[in-house]
């Protein structure tokens, strides 16, 4: 392809997703999930690395939600204006499949714990790419209306349970952890859920327990969208990450419990692109954000838990409203007594199978 | 003529939209069955707001208009039975013209074969035989005149209204239309109320014409005795030209008063209109009426003109002089095989009789 | 005949033919009208044409696994997919060593990707031979890469990619339209009712969108009448009101019809208060396609209004008054005359609104729930979530072909020259 083509294709795509104008030379554009969580970085990471790097402007861009596939359509063009990325690690993942994303090593990249342990055992079993350095641990869990039950919400089941708790629930429009959620109170043991989903007749098996439930379902496409239909009463239950309702029942002091039985870990951490043009820049800039302290500051701002063990000990009290942190944290074991992880191998081979099935099941 | 005779009938019809001043005021009006009655003023006057009213598209804020013997205040536009010309056709460009034309005759719920045979009829009255399956579009402007006027007879009414119809023709087509629609009128003895302000249009067509200036009727008269004897200023002004002599009665013999002018001039005019001596008039006196050097005793005021200028018009020569200390007094002098000689400059004088000098009123302006 | 014609051409005063001194002297003035739509045309080209062109591309480009395994595919060529054998040695190391060298530039994942679009497991397995084939370094290849992963064994897997390793694919398009190709035999199926997504979604957009028109028809139309009459003052400001939601953003919009529709939202508060529902007799107006329909109607209206709205600004009032004075009841005159000269603008309006209408994704995503979501809910899923950008352009390119009918369709019956936009 000629120069100018290369330059046409590139001019189309930029009119067509809408980027925000390039970057100054100095200026690092990372990209986040914006609000509390952007939020939390800027307080955690972005302010004191501008603070002791007077020559860097960090600026924040907002898209995270539809990065993979903005970042898919700048490799294209030929012209990436993006410096750093958050991604859940499925994400993360998918675009180090797709050679998008730069390979990191952890060890020679990031920093080591203060008592000299590597990162890449302080992160442990959390790198699960080689392009991908973990951030936070978050949680996608449930949240319901404590003056809208007979009795306290404590088994994953009672949200398939319309008779004992009678409304409307809300979960995501993704099979992801909906699935799941189903074979387990559809009788199948934890430790065989996705040998189960993975037949043609464990994935029925699932929408047919999610068929007893359907009619009393808000489906959900944004994380923002549970918090709002609890708070305006549309259901009494609904699935959503585990930092919107922590911000509900603490900040909010709304009528809301956590339901955290089989809560479903993930991973949101950075992925480099590419093509940036700022590499050493930010790969300086990485290593600092990524350090022990700095992943325990950012709980200070948001209740997911830091991805390095070696931060755990640090949590400490919100910044602002000087509650005591970790029992809010995903990982705290009272919490965490029954946990799944996103099996990412299972999804990454049958998310669009199943969520062909998944919308085809929707729509009957 | 009798009361008997009287069509249409406006009986102190008033009319206003904001409740505070009155458009129409205190309307009383006949029109008698078969005449051809113009509604004649500027713009503003009130006339096309009494030709909506007989309509029915406005209503009548008080007084009784009656057609035919009957009010029809309370009769929607609908069952009026009146054929409506407007000003620019209003002919409806989704139908071909015969569609227009059967529109009446459609809604009237009239057999197809009758239409049919009604439509073609009165599309060889207004000469348009070829063109019934054409879009109004495709039509020239006087052709889409004519299917409006067949539109508007078609369905036979006995009352045709007109709302200035030939305001978008040029000059020549307009005079041709005139005759036109004149001779449908007198072919089809149907009533025709129509509005205009174009006066010479109105001299063509009418009957009668009713002038109207300030939502009043100022004179309501046949054609020629509007022109030759206007009863007041306005309509000495507004039809026909016109040179006017301001100046006071002095004296008043039967109906033969005397008027000082302004320049101390004494003249003789027929007095038609004034409050009595020592008032204010205005002398209204036709251009074609003026003569220049009189034979003695043929004019009963002469008075010393000087001629400005001279406009060669074919048919008759137009002079623009000063008279009595107005620089705008016209005379019009015959392109005759003897009639006067005159440069620029010239001094003549100039004469007419008392009865054509007519004291008016004087226009409030 | 020409030789005729240049013969007796005519020639300006200096000699020089007609015909070119007239191009000369028009030359600087079409030069100059070509600078002014220059801009213009640049834009189109980049902002429609390019990418619709590309759009095209996506739907039907396969051209990875050729590019990715050249030698594989054309090994392959020999191998007869559908003779119960796996294929020998030669494929199987062409593959082995192809792998190798993808890895290297990691675009062995990439294959796992795009098959994985066409049967579950490719992904991981293409990952799990990224890892292992460093280790298999002398022949037999064939067993060595089964040994690795027993799919490598499976005839199955071999048909998937020999059916794939074509330069252009029209899976996309089988996919879009609910048929699959079953590998195993080369057929293609439609797949049945109960697994079927993307024609009930079709019919849906185009189900709900008509209505959406026929709605915003039935409240814009003597909305748009209403503006016509009054004057021009008022109608000014009365237009500002209708293009007063183009200031706020469509979330908000949307977001707001969540709060006014929702069960535990105004409109049911109010019902309750009136006692004409009870407690329990909440209606659902929103998550379900009510919700989609009313939002979308509310947020398409200035749509359908403006384009009717300059249409009957131009008609007389002296039609319906005629109509009236031929002796037609008023009802019959609007039916008759003035409804029938509004025709340019309902068909420009709904054009418009339809067109918008099917390529809404935002409105039926917020408030839509499951029986309010549209196709172009699917392509948004596909663009940027599933990356399966193929089927995502393959439905655009349907959902485009669909609004190119419907404008042949409207040209059929209406004539495109009839419409009136503004």
């Amino acid at each position: 392809m000629n120069n100018f083509m290369r330059s046409m294709i590139a001019a189309a795509v930029m009119i067509t997703f809408g980027f925000v104008g390039q970057a100054m030379a100095k200026d690092l554009v990372v990209v986040s999930w914006g609000g509390a969580y952007t939020a939390s970085q800027q307080n955690a990471y972005h302010a004191p690395y501008m603070k002791q790097n007077s020559g860097i402007k960090i600026i924040n861009d907002d898209s995270a939600g539809t990065a993979v596939a903005k970042l898919r359509a700048m490799n294209k063009a030929g012209n990436v204006t993006w410096d750093l990325i958050d991604v859940v690690a499925a994400d993360g993942m998918r675009l180090c499949d797709e050679g998008l994303v730069e390979v990191i090593n952890h060890d020679k990249d990031l920093a080591a714990a203060p008592d000299g342990t590597s990162a890449s055992k302080d992160f442990g079993g959390l790198i699960v790419s080689e392009c991908f350095i973990p951030q936070i641990v978050y949680s996608t869990t449930f949240g319901y209306r404590t003056d809208k039950v007979s009795r306290p919400m404590t088994s994953i089941c009672d949200v398939f349970d319309t008779k004992s708790f009678p409304g409307k629930r809300s979960l995501q429009k993704s099979p992801l952890g909906n699935m799941e959620w189903a074979l387990i109170c559809d009788g199948v043991a934890p430790d065989k859920i996705f040998d189960v989903l993975g037949t043609s007749k464990g994935a029925e098996r699932a929408l047919a327990k999610l068929d007893t439930i359907k009619s009393d379902v808000v489906w959900w496409t944004a994380g923002a969208q549970t918090p709002q239909l609890l708070a305006d009463g549309e259901v009494v239950v609904g699935s959503t990450y585990n930092g919107r309702l922590f911000k509900m029942i603490a900040v909010d002091k709304q009528p809301v419990a956590m339901l955290w039985d089989w809560q479903i870990f993930d991973l949101d951490g950075w992925v480099v692109p590419k093509g940036t043009k700022n590499k050493a820049e930010v790969m300086k800039y990485l290593r600092f954000a990524t350090d022990t302290q700095r992943l325990a500051d950012q709980s200070k701002w948001i209740s997911y838990g830091p991805a390095r063990a070696s931060s755990a000990p640090l949590v400490g009290k919100h910044a602002t409203l000087g509650i005591d942190m970790a029992p809010h944290m995903p990982t705290d074991p009272n919490n965490a007594k029954t946990t799944l992880l996103t099996n990412y191998a299972f999804w990454a081979d049958n998310k669009d199978d199943l969520d062909a099935k998944f919308n085809a099941w929707l729509l009957k | 003529m009798s009361k008997s005779d009287s069509y249409v009938s406006f009986q102190s019809v008033q009319k206003s939209y904001d409740g505070e001043t009155l458009v129409v005021k205190d309307l009383n009006l006949d029109a008698h069955r078969g005449e051809f009655l113009t509604m004649l003023g500027p713009s503003g006057s009130g006339k096309t707001t009494c030709l909506m009213m007989l309509a029915g598209f406005e209503t009548v804020t008080h007084g009784e208009i009656i057609l035919d013997g009957t009010s029809i205040n309370n009769v929607p536009p609908h069952k009026r039975n009146i054929g409506m010309v407007f000003q620019n056709y209003a002919l409806f460009p989704h139908m071909t013209v015969n569609e227009n034309l059967a529109f009446p005759l459609q809604v009237r719920k009239i057999p197809k074969s009758d239409i049919e045979d009604r439509v073609k009829k009165v599309l060889d009255l207004v000469q348009l035989g070829a063109f019934g399956n054409r879009r109004p579009m495709q039509l020239s402007g006087g052709q889409q005149q004519r299917v409006a006027v067949a539109r508007a007879l078609v369905f036979e009414p006995k009352l045709v209204l007109m709302d200035e119809p030939l305001g978008a023709l040029d000059k020549q087509l307009r005079e041709q239309m005139q005759y036109e629609i004149k001779h449908i009128h007198e072919n089809l003895e149907v009533t025709v109320v129509y509005v205009t302000h174009d006066q010479s249009e109105a001299l063509t067509m009418s009957n009668r014409i009713a002038v109207f200036d300030d939502g009043v009727i100022q004179q309501l008269a046949a054609p020629d005795v509007l022109y030759e004897k206007p009863e007041n200023a306005f309509v000495a002004q507004f039809i026909g030209e016109n040179n006017t002599l301001y100046g006071k009665v002095i004296g008043l013999d039967g109906d033969i008063c005397t008027v000082e002018l302004e320049g101390g001039e004494k003249l003789k005019a027929h007095a038609v209109n004034i409050q009595g001596v020592g008032f204010e008039t205005m002398i209204s006196l036709r251009p074609e009426r003026v003569t220049v050097n009189p034979e003695s005793g043929q004019c009963s005021s002469t008075v010393t003109g000087k001629v400005k200028e001279l406009i060669y018009l074919g048919d008759h020569i137009r002079s623009r002089m000063n008279v009595c200390g107005h620089d705008d007094f016209i005379v019009k002098i015959p392109n005759s095989a003897d009639h006067a000689q005159l440069q620029p400059g010239d001094t003549v004088q100039v004469g007419w009789k008392a009865e054509d000098a007519r004291a008016l009123d004087v226009p409030v302006s | 005949m020409e030789k005729v014609q240049e013969k007796i051409s005519l020639v300006t005063a200096d000699g020089t033919p007609l015909k070119i001194s007239l191009a000369r002297a028009q030359r600087r003035s079409k030069t100059i009208a070509f600078m002014m739509v220059f801009p213009l045309l640049f834009f189109v080209t980049i902002a429609f044409i390019v990418p619709i062109a590309d759009m095209l591309l996506f739907s039907i480009d396969n051209s990875i696994v050729k590019k990715i395994l050249p030698k594989t595919t054309e090994a392959l060529k020999d191998w007869s997919e559908y003779s119960g054998e796996l294929p020998d040695e030669v494929v199987f190391a062409a593959m082995v060593e192809e792998i190798k060298s993808a890895k290297a530039s990691r675009q062995h994942t990439k294959i796992g990707g795009r098959l994985n679009y066409e049967s579950s497991g490719f992904s991981s397995l293409f990952r799990k031979a990224g890892r292992k084939v460093k280790k298999i370094k002398t022949p037999p290849f064939k067993e060595a890469l089964i040994e690795s992963d027993k799919r490598w064994g499976d005839i199955y897997t071999w048909q998937v990619i020999k059916q794939n390793s074509s330069e252009y694919t029209e899976g996309y398009y089988l996919s879009a339209l609910d048929f699959k190709r079953k590998f195993e035999s080369g057929k293609i199926e439609s797949l049945p009712e109960k697994d079927s997504i993307y024609l009930k979604l079709f019919f849906r957009t185009l189900l709900i969108s008509s209505l959406i028109v026929f709605l915003t028809l039935l409240i814009g139309f003597p909305l748009s009448y209403m503006l016509s009459i009054v004057s021009t003052r008022t109608s000014n400001i009365l237009i500002i009101f209708v293009l007063l939601p183009f200031w706020t953003s469509l979330l908000v919009r949307t977001t707001s019809w969540i709060a006014l529709l929702q069960q535990e939202g105004v409109i049911n508060d109010f019902l309750i208060f009136l006692g004409i529902i009870n407690e329990d007799g909440r209606l659902a107006m929103i998550h379900n396609a009510t919700g989609t329909v009313i939002a979308m109607t509310h947020i398409l209206l200035p749509f359908m209004i403006l384009p009717l709205f300059s249409v009957m600004k131009t008609i007389p009032k002296s039609y319906v008054r005629a109509a009236i004075s031929l002796g037609a009841h008023p009802w019959k005159a609007f039916w008759k005359i003035y409804f029938p000269n509004t025709s340019p603008g309902i068909g420009a309006g709904s054009i418009l609104v339809f067109i918008l209408a099917i390529g809404y994704y935002i409105t039926p995503a917020l408030v839509g729930g499951v029986s309010g979501t549209f196709i172009s809910n699917r392509i948004a899923y596909h663009i940027s979530n599933s990356l399966n950008w193929g089927l995502g352009s393959a439905i655009g390119v349907i959902l485009l072909g669909i609004v190119l009918l419907f404008f042949v369709f409207y040209d059929r019956i209406v004539g495109i020259n009839n419409m009136k936009l503004g």
